[in-house]
């Protein structure tokens, strides 16, 4: 690490420049993982950071990581950990694994009990036990050339998160992956990693949690997740880093016959923030509901580009992202839906909606669709504007104030993604912050009950 | 002194080169009384509603309005609804993501808390609600439905009657609510604005037909054209109305701004 110079020059960045840890990468593990991680250091010395002249990265620029030098993240647990834990745990009868930094910090959480054939434990610990499993898996979805986060990811994989399901366990308890960022005195870097695989005939409920004190720090995400036939997970995403944070993730799906995808993102925090969702429906009735929720203020930007890749028939999909954005921030979605030939009876639908609280916020709203099977439904739609005045007036007109209107439509429209949200803890937690931040009483719940349409889903 | 007095009102629509739509409006009404205005589709009916309810789209250039005897145009939207005056919209607007429970709880409140109440606790909200729902014949899951969502045209106006019901206003603006309804929702509306009728409340009700009027049957008719009232009369001016259409007004109003001439 010696040769590192103190300034970063921003067109030649190195994978090195980016280790979590004051050491090299450990070399205790297995041949394999260490040649794969140079192959993904070698991919990113040689792509380094995307640039907005990339299609991809047009309306996110990633110069507050390109212009930031980083240390690597503290290996203490911190006072400040141990408080977040507190804050964040669901406690109650979830599995809960706790990171810090990206690394398994077994003294803040109980060691799970665990149902049998159910594996979760940290990545690290699970090399030796499940190398085959975790090697035929592992960066076989979330690729290194799919974007050079994920090379950088995967250039110090190390530890994280390793959950299998084997066929037919039974796990009706949601599972809970805490990452914790804390930072030093200099701006820090984890890349935290997430291997899921479920064989078939599973049902279980995932939740990673991502958050962090004030202060620049930058957590870089990578999470692989293999569902197989038959297989129904309910995947929450629940970011609430820090003001200052730059938070890039990229999560890939990979669905077998059957299996079902249900998954809400909600992104509240951090300052610079790239969710990457890909997911795969590689089996003949799989079906994905991917919705998301971001909430933004003050310079925040939150970036979500989802990609549905339909690979077989009878697949249905359902998309709903929406942005409540204030003050000088910004969101882009881009939602792409590849329906691949062959897809016939493909089923898909896509909805951006996004509410404008200021006249400097921004929305880039994209869909783009690529259809080669000529027996699809495609559908999407997309909506970008302020709070819309004659709901106000109606409000207005029943002696509510105009403030209090402009609280519970922002509420309201915020909340048509949280009533969906089915893992109990991260439905109350998004609830209870968009009361907070509407002057709603706590215990408010806007409606009882969803539509017939949403009670399907 | 009359609860509402309307002079020589002219509004147009707020934005640059906006359209003149009331052009001089003058309107008395006692309270007990029951008022209908009728005319043509942009006679300026519907504006005038939403004019006395506070709707900010369209700008009062001239004229006064007197609401208890206190200058209403001085008031917000919700100063006004607090005050007691209720518009039932034309086109009630969908809020998905709030129950129609919270909603009217909130306006109730709202009401009451500027008249210096407490807020109502849940039981007594839901004793009021349920006694409204018998009048409208609604259905007890429709609390805990959003508001207006997914509702039929029909569902939507007994929506708008049920929470005037509630809201238990001084002045009531009825926009319109028999249009896109059927016989029987008709019926079911009517019926339930006309239990309103009350020695302390006044009823304005602005429709295009005279049907509804056979359910609310009105104190005075007026005839809107042009945004100014042109003909007031009993209720039998409505049915002459029906019979007749509105081409021999316009032909009097002619002749008597050519004699005038």
């Amino acid at each position: 690490m010696t040769q590192v110079a103190d300034k970063i020059e921003s067109t030649a960045p190195r994978a090195a420049h980016y280790s979590a840890t004051a050491a090299s990468p450990r070399g205790d593990v297995p041949a394999w993982m260490a040649s794969m991680r140079a192959a993904a250091a070698d991919r990113f010395d040689s792509v380094g950071f995307p640039a907005t002249t990339d299609e991809e990265w047009r309306n996110t620029n990633v110069s507050p990581i390109t212009k930031t030098r980083f240390s690597p993240a503290p290996t203490e647990i911190s006072h400040a950990a141990g408080e977040l834990a507190d804050r964040y745990r669901f406690g109650g009868d979830a599995i809960e694994l706790i990171f810090v930094n990206g690394r398994l910090a077994p003294r803040l959480a109980s060691q799970p009990r665990l149902p049998a054939g159910v594996r979760i434990a940290s990545l690290a610990a699970s090399i030796e036990s499940d190398s085959a499993l975790i090697r035929s898996a592992l960066g076989k979805h979330a690729t290194i050339d799919s974007s050079p986060f994920v090379a950088l990811n995967t250039a110090f994989v190390a530890d994280g998160a390793f959950v299998h399901i084997a066929a037919g366990a039974e796990l009706n308890r949601p599972i809970h992956l805490l990452f914790i960022s804390t930072t030093g005195e200099k701006p820090s870097v984890c890349h935290p990693r997430v291997l899921v695989i479920a064989d078939q005939n599973v049902q279980a409920s995932l939740v990673e949690t991502y958050v962090g004190p004030a202060g620049t720090y930058f957590t870089n995400a990578v999470t692989e997740i293999v569902l197989g036939d038959n297989s129904r997970m309910d995947h929450c995403k629940f970011q609430q880093e820090g003001a200052d944070a730059l938070h890039m993730s990229a999560t890939n799906v990979h669905l077998a016959r059957s299996a079902t995808f249900i998954s809400h993102s909600v992104t509240l925090g951090g300052l610079l923030t790239r969710n990457d969702l890909a997911v795969c429906l590689a089996g003949d009735g799989a079906e994905a509901t991917l919705n998301g929720l971001v909430v933004a203020a003050n310079h925040q930007h939150v970036d979500n580009h989802i990609f549905l890749d339909h690979a077989a028939t009878n697949c249905p999909s359902h998309e709903i992202y929406k942005h409540v954005l204030a003050d000088k921030s910004t969101g882009v979605f881009k939602g792409k839906i590849l329906v691949r030939p062959g897809a016939q009876k493909t089923d898909a639908k896509q909805t951006s909606k996004s509410l404008l609280l200021s006249d400097d916020a921004t929305m880039h709203s994209q869909p783009a669709l690529e259809i080669y099977a000529d027996d699809v439904k495609c559908t999407h739609g997309s909506t970008i504007g302020p709070v819309d005045d004659e709901l106000v007036f109606y409000l207005q007109s029943r002696g509510i104030s105009k403030a209090a209107a402009h609280h519970l439509l922002t509420y309201a429209f915020a909340a048509d993604i949280t009533r969906r949200i089915r893992v109990e803890p991260v439905r109350k937690r998004v609830e209870d912050f968009l009361a907070r931040q509407h002057d709603l009483p706590l215990d408010f719940r806007i409606t009882e009950t969803g539509t017939h349409d949403e009670k399907s889903r | 002194m009359s609860l509402l007095e309307i002079s020589n009102l002219h509004a147009r629509v707020a934005a640059p080169g906006g359209r003149d739509i009331l052009k001089g409006v003058n309107l008395t009404i006692n309270a007990g009384e029951v008022h209908a205005i009728m005319g043509k589709n942009g006679s300026g009916k519907s504006t005038l509603a939403q004019v006395l309810a506070g709707r900010e789209t369209y700008e009062v250039t001239d004229g006064t309005v007197l609401y208890d005897g206190r200058d209403l145009l001085e008031l917000s939207a919700e100063e006004r609804a607090r005050e007691g005056i209720f518009l039932a919209f034309q086109y009630p607007v969908e809020i998905p993501g709030v129950s129609t429970r919270y909603f009217l709880k909130a306006a109730v409140d709202a009401v009451r808390k500027h008249r210096g109440l407490s807020e109502l606790d849940s039981a007594e909200f839901l004793d009021i609600v349920r006694q409204k729902m018998a009048l409208l014949k609604i259905d007890h899951s429709f609390i805990s439905r959003a508001v207006n969502e997914g509702f039929s045209g029909g569902e939507k106006k007994r929506n708008e009657i049920f929470q005037m019901a509630v809201m238990d206003p001084r002045l009531a603006l009825m926009d319109e609510t028999d249009s896109g309804l059927d016989i029987d929702a008709l019926k079911i509306v009517a019926n339930g604005a006309s239990t309103l009728r009350a020695p302390d409340r006044a009823i304005l009700v602005v429709t295009h037909y005279q049907r509804l009027l056979n359910y609310i049957v009105p104190d005075v008719v007026h005839v809107m054209m042009d945004g100014r009232i042109v003909k007031s009369g009993d209720k039998s001016l409505a049915l002459q109305l029906e019979e007749k259409g509105y081409d021999w007004i316009e032909k009097e109003v002619a002749a008597s701004t050519a004699a005038l001439a």
